[in-house]
């Protein structure tokens, strides 16, 4: 008998934006289709729920679509009120925000260039990322987590450089993120990467640097259809 | 909406930024007094680089003190701050709140940015043209988009303008000087109901008592066009 699930995600097994949204759904404890999408060959539902971007991850709640990650976990977050990972003092929530669109928007786009490009324009990224990864550490300064004591929205939305930004450097032969000399977020990543929730759901390392440098390869593709 | 008014809240911005004008007519729908602190165009105030060190770049609001950053997230702010003032802008519904956040990153990521190609950053007369027709596509599928959120109603939040709303209706001062400069947008054939919606957007008390002059931005516009030549080598 299939179980009919109210919950379904369309996601890829590489994408951190997928993942983030796993994870919240996961600390909250919500029953959840999901669903591999092969990017090369995309589902009909796939297109059907996300016509304007064609992208992964689409979460569907009761037939409804909802498309990109952040606004995914804020729908979650306001749908499923227990254990909440957004704080609730406003200028917090602001705060929190702030730093979501930080990392996704232009450490995104930095070390998305550091990966593809050669020469100069990689050197340029790499010193961009490291002052996108100190704004990263001095936040951390006298916090376990972005969120504070445990993890939260924030620590889901940078989650994507505690794994995926190591198998990047390591694709592409590039490193930004030296533990000296950003110890907190060092640090942060470590304690991160233990949360049972995030240990038991990140895809296996070789195979994302295989797949990684597969997709180097294929080079000049822009974004992975992943938001 | 007095420019100087409540030292509690204020905003640091600049005449031509449509992100600058979301907050201030964010802060207006919610009958915020604020006082708007103006920037000068080539300079950054000690303020400014105080408050936002990561970007230097307005809007900043700052509320008893504490710095806000990010149009959208100001407008979400002002929204949450003060939630039994004025009208609500964003929608009560979870679902709906996701279709409005779903389209302002849509406006800001795909709209906005072949807006910009085609008045400042095109190269040739055949990038200019192919940006317009993106920025035209964009506008197509906003159309679209409004049939579907506004049910009928005059705004993408319903009866009163919403998050949406703000995220898309800052830029139509812009896009009537682009219009004047010779681009063709917004289009009664095309895009009617985005025809209608700009009237309403325009006319409502608060956008009209902040947003900027047409002929302005229009000659504005050209400044920006040949400082951004200047400044910004073309690209291999």
């Amino acid at each position: 008998m299939v179980a009919s699930y109210e919950v379904r995600l369309f996601g890829m097994w590489a994408s951190p934006a997928v993942r983030r949204v796993e994870w919240a759904l996961q600390l909250k404890g919500i029953e959840y289709e999901y669903i591999e999408e092969d990017l090369s060959n995309k589902s009909s539902s796939l297109l059907e729920y996300n016509p304007i971007n064609k992208q992964v991850p689409v979460l569907v709640h009761d037939g409804k679509p909802i498309v990109e990650s952040l606004v995914i976990l804020e729908y979650i977050d306001e749908t499923w009120k227990d254990k909440p990972i957004l704080p609730v003092d406003p200028h917090e929530r602001a705060k929190a925000r702030f730093w979501a669109t930080f990392v996704d928007v232009k450490c995104r786009e930095e070390a998305r260039k550091a990966f593809h490009m050669e020469g100069e324009e990689k050197e340029n990224s790499i010193e961009n990322l490291q002052v996108q990864l100190k704004a990263l550490d001095e936040e951390l300064e006298g916090k376990k987590f972005f969120s504070g004591d445990h993890i939260g929205y924030t620590d889901l939305v940078v989650g994507w450089m505690a794994f995926w930004l190591g198998v990047a450097e390591e694709a592409a032969g590039f490193k930004a993120n030296h533990e000296a000399k950003f110890p907190h977020f060092a640090r942060w990543i470590k304690d991160f990467l233990q949360e049972p929730v995030i240990k038991e759901n990140l895809p296996p390392r070789e195979k994302t640097v295989e797949f990684f440098c597969a997709f180097r390869q294929l080079g000049g593709c822009g974004k992975m259809n992943q938001k | 909406m007095a420019a100087s008014g409540n030292p509690e809240v204020k905003l640091l911005g600049i005449w031509f930024s449509p992100f600058v004008l979301r907050a201030r007519i964010a802060l207006n729908l919610k009958e915020v007094q604020y006082e708007f602190l103006e920037e000068q165009l080539g300079t950054k105030s000690e303020l400014l680089l105080e408050s936002n060190p990561v970007y230097k770049k307005m809007p900043v609001l700052i509320h008893d003190g504490k710095p806000v950053c990010e149009s959208l997230i100001i407008v979400q702010y002002i929204d949450e701050v003060w939630a039994g003032s004025g009208t609500t802008l964003m929608p009560t519904d979870a679902y709906e709140r996701a279709i409005h956040r779903f389209w302002t990153v849509y406006v800001d990521d795909k709209l906005y940015s072949s807006f910009l190609d085609s008045i400042m950053r095109y190269r040739t007369d055949e990038a200019k043209a192919e940006a317009e027709e993106q920025t035209v596509a964009a506008l197509q599928l906003l159309e679209e988009a409004f049939d579907k959120i506004s049910k009928g109603k005059p705004f993408f939040g319903g009866d009163t303008i919403g998050y949406l709303d703000i995220a898309l209706g800052c830029f139509l001062g812009w896009i009537r000087a682009a219009e004047i400069n010779g681009l063709k947008l917004l289009d009664h054939a095309r895009t009617p109901l985005l025809c209608a919606w700009a009237e309403k957007f325009y006319n409502n008390e608060a956008v009209r008592a902040v947003i900027p002059d047409t002929m302005k931005l229009a000659e504005f516009t050209k400044v920006l066009r040949s400082s951004y030549q200047n400044r910004v080598p073309p690209t291999k």
